[in-house]
């Protein structure tokens, strides 16, 4: 958990912020979006093949070339996918067109559009979104709309959904070191939904909420998978004033809340160093970047960061870059512990692919990272001819990555100039971001050629209709309503039993909270013992509610069968039978009772009637693991208290 | 501008569709709000596919996404704008260096630099130097480019008319003096213009190299670009003067190989590394950084200006691909209509069924001629080891040793074009040109890997495939 500091409601109205998210989440299928592979995840390293790659950005179908596919184009990487034997075809590594789309995904998709009250669509096209970070071979994702339009309800508000869309799933990145990024093609293709919501929420806590209500309802559907990396999400955040920033692919949605506030607070920053750049007169027109090559100097920085890189990459060069009128500027702080000069070495490392830590030093006068002595520096200032206006920045590594570092260097000084950039970033555990990609625009998007559209049918959807139950999204805000925890509405959501809370709640009158404690903590608690409580079926559980109900069981009865049906493997009848043949009667309850007031009666002496009481109920209860029925003992215990008592 | 709906307003759409919408004031490239009985949408409304259905309009959301919207349910459209799409390459001026080489570009009409049709999802190809450079910019690097356009078909819908005239614009461009010539061409049937080249343009002085890609240049792991730059090295620096395909070598964007245009063969229907030399080796393998003759054998670049130049083609030559039970009306229907040349792709050795023995004998005594060839692709016909092969020769039947069927095919349709005397057909049916027969097959001329050994496990884990 990241302990952040949160503004006040007001605070971040005042700011201006507003979010939405994209919730990517795998659905329940056994075989892959676009062809028959198995979806399979590979834990191992123990991979089959390799097939390396390059990307080149093309046109759009509006004829120009998008600012991110450029971006990554500038980067020159070797792209190397690892190939799994049982789970990736010709068509994962792009040797063969698409299969026709699987249709059980299109039936899954279609459901949650319809409980996500969107307008589904009628006519569906799959569509090419270029990704050339590498994350697929083709270099797009195939990717659908399936439903624009919904709302759900979230503590009142009504937040709305943009769309519904259906896509496969990317590749898993394995590492990436200078020019060479690494994936595992195992995961590639998988059907995954995505949630987009609007920009509705506005402040950094109701945008976790939301993922959260929407994730969790999306287990609830029982539609989707659930483990590590099924549910990745998107976070959009923008402030007044500034351009939209998207955090991508946060997978923890506690971590959802400090992310949306730092990155506000990233986004004033920025535009605080705007408005100082521009009070300097520091414009795009007149920007003054320059820089020198000081390899020359190397030796005499007496840098050891300079000198081990240098040392570890023969041939690779040293580079002084002046920025005119920007002191102070670069040590500005946007995020915790990390200023500006941050966004320019995260810029560096991603594009140029010096990712050496540090991959720049930089002295602004107030600020300066590295090893640098002061003589040094001077030194470099002078070689570049700049004065203590302005700021300086060291890059190192091979000529054609250092060039194109300087030239990222300008550009992220231009952006700074106009505010905050369009850009995708990358979250990290601490809830700050670093640079990830140029946002891509609609330019991106372009038809797939090589698959038909596909028409849905009306009769179609009246027959998923017809098959639909309950709707948990509004079940989530309904719950909520009833006043049951947030925490034990997840765990409805995530063990599948708010359908059933609502078949015992309703159906029988079963008391809530006795629900929540069952069906909810109970339940969990037996998960984490190790008991298996998905093999119970919602109609075992609710004889066993029944049962409670006609007051054959007790409250700590029912917990009784339950556990004792998961440990035996049987039905519940014969679980109650067992239960209600070890039950004591009223004999053997008295004996217990009194045995218990002999050990204790010390103790008991000194304390008050009612302390005395809870103690030993307790004890009991503890002691008979639920075969007591706790209104009988309470009445055995109470008499037996009183009798002490009145002889005292 | 409402009912005024001429075909162009309603680009594709037709029936149904196009009533509602010109009804409804519609026109392709109106940005609209569109009401609905079951929803709202806000897009650009355009062209549709005319292999499409006549019940959808296809919308471009904000998104950049495509939706296709029902419309027996539109209730209303109303336009906000209009945006037309027009689909250029950036075009600039192809620098010109004296100091580089000149390569002449042919177009045939493969997709080598394209860009998307948005209505037929189609695939419209980047042609001139101009577009080329926008698309390519690297060629820029290896030379100065000149570009024909030749014709603009699919590759299946290549004729001899198409052969005869790349024959002779080749003929042309060496004459002009080029250092080299790259033919831009759709893959399904490069290597059926690659034989018929080799034919036709013979003892070239530089090299001319067919390329294509297995992935359109509209996707961005395309293999075009690097194909294109591999056979514009090839054909501005290359030594190996031949008619040569230049395509990917693994699937991986490593390298190219060169192979000879008589041996090679596409063997796959959608794998980048498609063409493969049969029954022997690729002459050559290039890159971005590297070009290495892989073999002794080839012809050197020369600084003359000579070539044979010899467009002759008979259309009346068929390809017989066998099958067991295959009856006789299939070889008495193409002699009943005047056929005068089949080439037989048997099976194992050379073999056909004995019902065909008596219309083979037949086409043979008429004149036609007839040669077998082996549909296992690789490896020699051999006609004296069995009897029925020993029968059919007797019939009439040529052996053509290893030439490939479409290899054979292609050169009977050339060879019929000099002459149909039988002595003559067979003397320059079994005198190789270039390499379509070859006298030996090295013991490397055959290599399929089979996955699933161990062995051939290990080396994938390490070697890009």
């Amino acid at each position: 958990m990241v302990a952040v500091n949160y503004l006040s409601d007001e605070e971040y109205e005042a700011l201006g912020l507003t979010s939405g998210i994209e919730i990517h989440q795998q659905i329940k299928t056994e075989k892959k979006l676009f062809c028959r592979c198995p979806v399979k995840m590979h834990r191992d390293n123990d991979y089959d093949a390799i097939v390396v790659r390059h990307m080149r950005p093309t046109l759009s179908e509006l004829g120009e070339y998008d600012g991110t596919a450029l971006m990554e184009f500038k980067t020159k990487k070797d792209i190397v996918y690892q190939l799994y034997h049982d789970c990736v075809c010709t068509y994962e590594m792009d040797d063969t067109p698409p299969f026709l789309i699987n249709q059980n995904a299109v039936e899954i998709a279609l459901q949650i559009a319809i409980l996500l009250g969107c307008t589904t669509i009628d006519e569906v096209f799959i569509t090419r979104k270029q990704y050339l970070d590498g994350s697929i071979p083709t270099g797009f994702q195939r990717t659908s709309i399936i439903g624009i339009d919904g709302e759900i309800g979230y503590r009142g508000k009504r937040i709305h959904i943009r769309q519904l869309g259906l896509e496969e799933d990317a590749c898993r990145e394995v590492s990436d070191i200078r020019h060479c990024v690494t994936f595992k093609a195992d995961r590639l293709g998988t059907p995954l939904i995505e949630v987009v919501t609007e920009r509705d929420m506005v402040t950094p806590l109701e945008v976790q909420g939301v993922a959260e209500q929407i994730s969790m309802a999306l287990k609830g559907t029982g539609l989707v998978n659930r483990g590590m990396g099924s549910v990745r999400e998107d976070v959009n955040v923008s402030i007044s004033g500034s351009t939209r920033v998207e955090i991508k692919g946060v997978d923890k949605l506690s971590l959802i809340g400090p992310l949306v506030h730092y990155e506000a607070l990233r986004q004033k920053h920025l535009l605080e160093l705007k408005d100082e750049l521009k009070n300097r007169g520091v414009a795009k027109e007149t920007l003054a970047i320059w820089d020198v090559d000081i390899s020359k100097l190397a030796d005499q920085l007496d840098s050891t960061i300079i000198q081990d890189a240098l040392e570890a990459e023969p041939g690779s060069i040293v580079r002084a870059i002046g920025l005119r009128n920007m002191a102070g500027m670069l040590g500005h702080e946007l995020q915790p512990n990390k200023p500006f000069a941050y966004e320019i070495s995260q810029r560096i490392k991603v594009i140029a692919c010096l990712d050496g830590e540090p991959n720049i030093l930089f002295n602004d006068g107030e600020a300066r990272t590295g090893d640098l002595s002061d003589d040094a520096w001077a030194d470099v200032f002078s070689e570049l001819d700049a004065s203590k206006t302005d700021a300086v920045i060291l890059v190192w590594g091979p000529l054609a990555d250092v060039e194109l570092a300087v030239s990222e260097v300008r550009l992220r000084v231009e952006d700074a100039i106009s505010g905050v950039p369009n850009e995708t970033r990358q979250a990290s555990d601490d809830g700050t971001t670093g640079f990830e990609r140029i946002l891509p625009g609609p330019d991106r998007m372009y038809p797939d050629t090589d698959l038909p559209p596909f028409a849905i049918s009306a009769e179609r959807l009246e027959n998923i209709k017809n098959k639909m139950a309950a709707n948990p999204f509004e079940t989530y805000e309904r719950f909520r309503a009833l006043g049951i925890s947030n925490h034990a509405i997840r765990q409805l959501m995530r063990n599948r039993r708010w359908r059933l809370f609502d078949r015992v709640v309703k159906g029988l009158g079963i008391d809530l909270h006795f629900a929540v404690t069952l069906l909810a903590e109970r339940l969990r608690a037996f998960d984490r013992e190790g008991l298996n409580t998905s093999k119970l079926t919602d109609d075992d559980l609710f004889k066993v509610f029944d049962k409670f109900k006609q007051g054959k069981l007790s409250c700590e009865g029912a917990g009784w069968v339950i556990r004792d049906m998961l440990q035996n493997d049987d039905s519940q009848d014969l679980a109650i039978e067992r239960f209600l043949l070890g039950q004591l009667d009223e004999k053997k309850i008295k004996e217990l009772v009194s045995t218990q007031l002999a050990a204790k009666r010390t103790l008991i002496a000194r304390l008050p009637a009612d302390k005395a009481f809870n103690l030993l109920m307790g004890d009991l209860m503890h002691g008979a693991s639920g075969k007591l029925e706790p209104r009988a003992v309470a009445t055995a215990l109470r008499a037996a208290l009183s009798a002490i008592d009145e002889q005292g | 501008m409402a009912a005024s709906s001429s075909s162009n307003t309603l680009k594709g759409y037709r029936g149904r569709a196009k009533e509602v919408l010109s009804s409804l004031g519609a026109r392709v490239w109106a940005d609209v709000e569109v009401k609905t009985s079951k929803g709202n949408y806000v897009g650009l409304i355009l062209p549709r596919s005319e292999t499409a259905d006549d019940q959808h309009m296809v919308l471009k959301l904000r998104t950049g996404y495509n939706v296709g919207v029902n419309v027996n349910t539109i209730t209303e459209i109303s336009e906000m704008g209009y945006k037309e799409a027009h689909y250029e390459i950036p075009e600039k001026k192809f620098p010109c260096d004296p100091a580089k080489p000149n390569v002449t570009l042919l177009g045939t009409g493969g997709t080598i630099a394209s860009r998307l049709d948005y209505r037929t999802g189609a695939v419209i190809p980047a042609f001139s130097p101009g577009e080329l450079y926008g698309a390519v910019p690297e060629l820029a690097d290896i030379c100065n480019l000149d570009t024909k356009k030749l014709f603009g078909i699919f590759s299946e819908d290549m004729s001899p008319l198409q052969w005869t005239t790349l024959a002779k614009g080749i003929g042309r461009e060496i004459e002009k003096g080029v250092d080299g010539i790259v033919i831009g061409h759709g893959t399904d049937t490069m290597h059926h213009t690659s034989a018929i080249l080799s034919f036709m343009v013979q003892n070239p002085p530089v090299p001319i190299i067919l390329v294509g890609s297995q992935r359109s240049s509209d996707r961005p792991s395309s293999d075009a670009a690097l194909n294109l730059i591999n056979a514009t090295r090839s054909a501005a620096y290359g030594d190996i003067a031949e008619v040569l395909v230049c395509m990917f070598g693994p699937t991986s964007d490593q390298y190219c190989l060169l192979h000879r245009g008589t041996r090679v063969r596409k063997m796959h229907s959608s794998y980048r590394s498609t063409f493969r030399t049969l029954s022997d080796t690729p002459v050559g393998r290039v890159s971005p950084t590297d070009y290495v003759v892989l073999r002794d054998d080839v012809k050197r670049r020369r600084n003359d200006r000579k070539v044979k130049i010899d467009p002759v083609f008979e259309e009346k030559v068929s390809i017989v691909y066998y099958y067991p039970n295959m009856k006789p009306d299939i070889i008495e229907a193409l002699v009943d209509n005047g056929y005068k040349g089949i080439v037989i792709a048997g099976t194992g050795l050379g073999h056909v069924n004995k019902p065909l023995y008596e219309p083979i004998k037949k086409a043979c005594d008429k004149g036609v001629h007839i040669f077998m060839t082996v549909q296992t692709l690789w490896g020699y016909v051999q006609m004296f080891v069995y009897e029925t092969g020993r029968e059919l020769m007797q019939r009439g039947i040529v052996p053509a040793a290893n030439m490939l069927p479409e290899v054979a095919y292609m050169k009977l349709c050339w060879v019929l074009g000099h002459t149909l005397e039988r002595e003559k057909v067979i003397e320059m049916m079994l005198k190789p040109v270039c390499d379509e027969i070859t006298e030996r097959e090295p013991h490397d001329g055959y290599l399929i890997f089979q996955g699933g050994l161990p062995e051939v496990q290990k080396m994938l884990r390490h070697i890009a495939k």
